[in-house]
């Protein structure tokens, strides 16, 4: 009993005397916590690359050209997903012709008209609207533009999905804004260029590439919402082209539904489909993001 | 805020013409439309929800018992249910984010970080549909045929370890959900990290420290609540989520009675019942959950973007 204990202590006066000891522990610590950190990257990394390629695998698996190219047939027997793929080329470009104009303008009134107070509230609401569960967001537009209609209808879908992406944009056009130097403003104005022409002409061209930025990253984050659209477009396994008082699907929300069916074949329509939404976000994603990367690296 | 404002230039300027008076008043009306949508996404919620308060009570939030066929609502288990899968999601993602975090700001070399970061934002994009397929299919399984059955085989007999072990289920979820806030917690970790001015870093180093006790000792100590900021933006948008948690946590309406049984959160219950729900007392039932919803999602934002703002800005300004 009192032997290690007299071993342990005669060790700590000894590292206290020496140093020596004491400088390792602390030199193996920095190394052990400094490795642990690496492997919580590597642990970071590796759902991405897990999720990466089994959506690759299956997905290319399921890929076909029915599946581009075919509504649904009972069961999934054969037929495709052109429903959702129709749907979402048309729901997510009207829900940014609704959300482009509401978030740049936006973003231009709280850089260059607001008061301090006014801008900080605005700026407030995009920051907590981003934070609200995208599934409240449906149960809203549900209740305004679905329930007095008594129709699950697509243009409910976009202004969902518009609800979604004008926080996102409205910030990056401010902050895009606040960027683009003040001289620029003074000269134009001092040539006697009205206001709105030299926030149209001069402030946004400036900052349009930010500006841009930030609406292809709402674009992609709208493609791949589910939640908003389960009250709002419902799905359909028509094909709806260009009636938007009617239901229609989304490639999100064909594959929650094929996900959810007992049949193998449309778990397979749900993996193609999978790969087709993770394609096409990915891809937004990373042409924008490396555009403003490589710039940070340059610079 | 000593920069330019710009509107006091519009308004001396030539700021009183027509065409300025409309671009700029169009743009303000845009701008608070925004608010106003918020505003009334939070009355919507109140309205309609009012029924469910109004008849229940607070048996409402504390009731366990969820049944259309009586009409009786109490929320208590799907409360639960959120609370419980994004605790575990914190967990878990909460010291992998950190470590995460301070290996990209602080150990890195510039090379290496830079594409790390990228990468781990990517996994932010992925759409939660696609997370919730992948988590149905390949790592509920995963989970059923390893931790779940070795920790059931051996610890079975602590009660929160008991069996069986579905695969789907709370522990699923909040797996799934952990992977879904890591780059919430990394980049806003990562930031706050950054914005340390490097002084103290440099008196550490100094002073003989080695790079994880300037880590430990200068560099977290004055990140503190920027990193507890990080954490509960991730623990909001744990809370949230919908799609993937509604896939693969069981959806069952009862309190879950150990880590791997089924359960439902508020997000998930309003996914799968709200559309077949009865109109009435029933959709108030849910629409009130979402106000519960609501109201916990709110209060975590708002507390952490305060303290990520504190951190970031008060570091910036000294």
């Amino acid at each position: 009993m009192t032997t290690p204990m007299a071993a342990s202590t005669e060790a700590a006066t000894r590292a206290r005397l020496t140093g020596r000891r004491t400088a390792s522990r602390r030199a193996v610590t920095d190394r052990l916590m400094r490795t642990l950190a690496l492997v919580a990257t590597l642990l970071c990394v590796l759902p991405l690359g897990a999720v990466l390629i089994f959506v690759t695998i299956n997905g290319i698996g399921a890929l076909n050209i029915d599946l581009l190219t075919k509504a649904p047939r009972a069961l999934g027997n054969g037929g495709g997903a052109l429903n959702a793929i129709a749907g979402t080329l048309q729901m997510v470009p009207l829900a940014a012709l609704i959300a482009v104009p509401v978030g740049v303008a936006g973003g231009v009134y709280v850089s260059e008209f607001a008061g301090a107070r006014a801008g900080r509230v605005v700026r407030f609401a995009a920051d907590v609207l981003v934070g609200v569960p995208s599934i409240l967001i449906g149960l809203f537009v549900f209740t305004f533009l679905v329930l007095p209609f008594k129709q699950f209808n697509a243009f409910a879908g976009s202004v969902s999905l518009a609800l979604i992406m004008v926080p996102v944009i409205l910030r990056t056009t401010e902050e895009m804004l606040g960027l683009v130097p003040r001289s620029l403003r003074e000269g134009a104005l001092a040539l006697g260029i009205p206001v709105w022409r030299t926030v149209l002409s001069v402030v946004i061209p400036t900052g349009l590439g930010g500006i841009l930025t930030g609406v292809m990253l709402a674009v992609a984050r709208a493609m791949g919402e589910t939640a908003p659209l389960l009250f709002t477009a419902l799905g359909s396994r028509l094909v709806n082209v260009g009636d938007f008082g009617r239901p229609m699907d989304a490639l999100p929300l064909f594959i929650y539904m094929n996900a959810r069916q007992p049949y193998e074949a449309q778990n397979q329509q749900a993996w193609g489909a999978a790969f087709l939404l993770m394609l096409i976000v990915l891809i937004i994603n990373v042409a924008v993001r490396a555009r403003t990367w490589g710039r940070q690296i340059g610079g | 805020m000593t920069a330019f404002s710009p509107s006091r230039l519009a308004r001396r300027g030539s700021g009183s013409r027509l065409p300025d008076r409309l671009f700029r008043g169009s743009s303000r009306v845009l701008a608070w439309a925004l608010v106003v949508s918020l505003i009334g996404l939070g009355a919507m919620l109140l309205v309609n929800g009012w029924g469910a308060f109004a008849t229940f009570g607070p048996a409402f939030v504390i009731g366990t018992d969820w049944d259309p066929v009586k009409n009786i609502y109490g929320a208590l288990p799907f409360i639960v249910g959120t609370l419980l899968s994004s605790a575990i999601a914190l967990v878990i993602a909460a010291p992998i984010g950190l470590l995460t975090a301070i290996f990209l700001a602080e150990l890195a070399p510039r090379r290496v970080a830079i594409p790390l970061t990228f990468t781990i934002e990517l996994l932010a994009a992925i759409p939660s549909v696609v997370f919730g397929l992948w988590g149905v299919f390949v790592l509920s399984p995963f989970l059923q045929s390893t931790i779940e059955a070795w920790a059931v085989d051996t610890l079975g007999w602590i009660p929160i370890f008991a069996g069986p072990p579905f695969g789907v289920g709370l522990f699923a979820a909040g797996v799934i959900l952990s992977i879904m806030i890591l780059p919430t917690i990394v980049s806003i970790a990562r930031e706050v990290i950054g914005s340390i001015p490097n002084s103290q870093r440099e008196a550490m180093y100094a002073l003989g420290a080695t790079r994880w006790e300037v880590v430990t000792r200068a560099v977290l100590p004055a990140a503190r609540s920027g990193i507890a900021g990080a954490i509960i933006l991730g623990f909001g948008r744990a809370l949230g989520e919908t799609m993937a948690v509604t896939m693969v946590i069981g959806n069952a309406q009862s309190i879950p009675q150990s880590l791997f049984d089924q359960a439902q959160t508020i997000a998930s219950q309003i996914a799968t019942t709200f559309n077949e729900a009865q109109v009435g007392i029933q959709t108030s039932s849910l629409i009130a959950l979402g106000l519960v919803l609501l109201v916990i999602t709110l209060g975590l934002n708002v507390g952490a973007r305060v303290l990520v703002g504190r951190t970031v800005t008060g570091a910036g300004g000294r």
